[in-house]
């Protein structure tokens, strides 16, 4: 692929992860959009900019991955012709990420047909557009009271059932509209956006020790996954490599934060099946993994723990130990409550053939991460590319192929087990030396990523510099971008009272992906 | 089944002793009697709003509930409905788009009733602030009579604030 003149490299961004930089027309855009979706590689996202200042000009970028790396398009676009051709043709996904585009920057994707907003509902002026430089932050000025035209489905006995922006349980905000005949789900359309907190705006101008605060919070329970993308991003365009101790120290974070989480979605899926047992054990679990958290690193989810150069404090050969133990105690808890649950004819009767997405359905709609390897995509960054530790760690990916909310339990408990041994793995070979670097004072790129695989999936953070070091501007991509729409898929058929235990079955952001 | 209780026998309880109320979480004076706050301490009820976190409140909230401390079992429950709520907790800087939601289902809940913040976010704006797209602490949209800080608050502070807001002003 790398020879191919369609996806010729262009510059190759320092990283621990591979990855390049190509300036591209409209054609280019294009024939590396094809080139990439027909050796079967995947967008990962597509968001806009304002360079009018400085290159008098707009521009949309677009991430590409394959198996070579991350390919960064970078298309200039004519203020006096605000578009730039649409990819939602070759990858469904890329549909609501050109209409947060839109929305956001005010370059509209020629060739899309949907010009729905979707990061607006109203709160601000429909012909306004947050991420243009002349948009002041704090502008207060709502717009036209906003009409989202869902798709109805007509027939005998068809009706709608809205739910949301607020939630019956203690869950994130967002708006589903279920069309229905009796209890059946014929139809289900989302409606996000309703957290668009301006995180991308805020850090515009910020330095890259301000940014990392900030970035850390995009998703709290994935911060650090943000955390290190984030400060891989500041790495790459400082060309900085972190000593090999913060490195594995990162890898203990994230992998932790994929067990903490995973322990809780285990006991909420027995919860949402009628098993209440399940949610008491496994949060008991959780919630000694949070307390250990708290004693080692500070925090009980491990926010600020990774920072650009480093991590943020020394993890003591007595919290090692600790951790060591509790690495064999927390397998033990988990290995007898996966008896139980598979033991359990109830719940299984509850998770088999609920919210099916077929391997073939997942990869033609880009399903990824965790519940994209439930359903045979075989995607994880820590195993394509073996960024340090993991090339010392020998990852082992977890897929299944049955793609139903049973198949996305198995890769939790696998997922559970497999980064426990990396864990231990860590724990025993922990390398000594410092655990940060300063900073240089002087950027080398004035670009810079970060791509890590988080417990939920792959998040990538991209990152333009100014002429002083500050952000130009950064976009956070969450794999919830990928996923949510495949949710509309999943509930097709089934009942609306299984959407709950579906919905929890891919437990994904919100706040991640309304920034 | 004898796995399960087995288990539940091994496990046995959990729960851990509750916090004691805090006056300096108070945000505004006490408003209701205690003839009132007597009956919410024996049956509280609450309803959550996310109005724009990023879920990190939401996670300690479960975590209020897990068998270590046990939330309902001091009489607290959370509710689906806010027409069944006493209480209101909210999370996030309260984004633009949540506000409406916000201020319908405070409007939707039976007086007398309560309203907790929760974290750094609810309490100041927090790293997000207020913006185009933010309106900022809770308060800016509604009444808050108690502000739990923290990023995010444990378990622990936000049954404290719960027990700030149902006890007696001393």
């Amino acid at each position: 692929m790398a020879g191919d003149t369609a996806t010729g490299s262009g510059e190759r961004l320092h990283g621990e992860m591979p990855g390049w930089h190509r300036v591209v027309d409209d054609t280019g855009f294009r024939a590396v959009a094809q080139a990439v979706r027909a050796a079967g590689g995947r967008l990962i996202a597509l968001w806009a900019s304002d360079r009018r200042h400085d290159r008098q000009r707009f521009e949309v970028h677009a991430a590409f991955g394959d198996s070579d790396g991350l390919r960064w398009l970078t298309l200039p676009v004519d203020p006096a012709r605000p578009d730039f051709p649409s990819v939602a043709d070759l990858y469904p996904v890329a549909n609501r990420m050109e209409r947060a585009a839109f929305d956001l920057v005010g370059l509209r994707a020629r060739g899309n047909d949907d010009r729905r907003r979707w990061l607006r509902h109203g709160a601000w002026p429909g012909d306004w557009h947050p991420l243009r430089k002349d948009a002041p932050i704090d502008h207060v000025g709502a717009g036209e009271p906003d009409e989202y035209a869902f798709v109805t489905v007509t027939g005998d006995g068809v009706h709608e059932i809205p739910v949301g922006p607020v939630h019956a349980g203690t869950i994130e905000p967002g708006h589903f509209r279920f069309s229905v005949v009796g209890e059946r789900v014929l139809r289900l359309e989302e409606r996000l956006g309703y957290k668009h907190k301006a995180i991308e705006k805020r850090v515009e101008g910020a330095t890259l020790w301000d940014g990392a605060k900030i970035v850390s919070r995009v998703s709290g329970d994935s911060t650090v996954a943000y955390g290190w993308a984030y400060a891989a991003a500041a790495e790459s365009a400082l060309a900085i490599d972190v000593p090999a101790r913060a490195a594995w120290l990162r890898a203990l974070a994230l992998e932790r934060e994929r067990i903490a989480n995973h322990l809780g979605d285990l006991g909420a899926l027995g919860n949402d099946a009628g098993l209440a047992f399940g949610l008491a054990q496994f949060s008991l679990l959780k919630e000694g993994v949070l307390r250990t958290h708290a004693g080692v690193f500070g925090h009980r989810y491990l926010m600020d723990f990774v920072v650009p150069g480093g991590v943020a404090n020394e993890v003591t050969e007595q919290a090692t130990a600790h951790m060591l133990a509790e690495c064999d105690r927390i397998e033990r808890g988990t290995q007898e409550l996966r008896r139980i649950y598979d033991d359990h004819a109830g719940l299984q009767d509850r998770f088999m053939t609920t919210g099916e997405v077929t391997p073939d359905l997942a990869a033609r709609l880009g399903l990824t991460g965790a519940a994209g390897r439930a359903s045979g995509q075989a995607h994880d960054l820590r195993v394509a590319f073996r960024p340090r530790p993991y090339n010392a760690l020998e990852p082992r990916m977890v897929t299944h192929r049955g793609g139903d909310v049973a198949a996305r339990v198995a890769v939790r408990f696998d997922e559970v087990l497999e980064s426990l041994r990396l864990c231990r793995h860590i724990l025993r070979h922990l390398p000594a030396g410092p655990f940060v670097v300063p900073l240089p004072a002087r950027a080398r790129s004035p670009l810079g990523f970060g791509w890590i695989e988080g417990w939920r999936g792959d998040v990538l953070v991209a990152l333009e510099l100014d002429g002083e070091g500050c952000i130009e501007r950064l976009h956070a991509h969450d794999p919830s971008w990928q996923n949510w729409p495949l949710i509309e898929h999943a509930i097709i058929g089934n009942i609306v009272p299984d959407f709950p235990l579906i919905n929890k079955s891919f437990n994904l952001s919100y706040s991640g992906h309304d920034l | 089944m004898l796995p399960i209780l087995r288990k539940i026998l091994a496990t046995g309880i959990a729960t851990e002793a509750p916090p004691s109320p805090d006056e300096a979480l108070r945000s505004l004076r006490a408003r209701l009697e205690e003839s009132v706050l007597g009956r919410f301490r024996g049956a509280l009820a609450i309803r959550h709003v996310d109005a724009g976190s990023c879920n990190g409140c939401e996670l300690e909230i479960h975590a209020a509930n897990n068998p270590l401390y046990n939330l309902e079992g001091l009489g607290i429950s959370l509710v689906a409905s806010p027409r069944h709520a006493d209480l209101l907790l909210v999370t996030g800087p309260v984004s633009r788009h949540m506000a409406v939601a916000l201020k319908r289902t405070y409007d939707a809940m039976p007086e007398p009733k309560l309203v907790v913040a929760l974290g750094d976010c609810g309490c100041t704006g927090g790293v997000f602030g207020e913006s185009y797209a933010s309106c900022g602490r809770v308060s800016n949209v509604i009444p808050v009579d108690v502000l739990v800080p923290g990023c995010p608050p444990t378990p622990m502070a936000i049954m404290q604030g719960i027990l700030t807001a149902i006890s007696r002003e001393v």
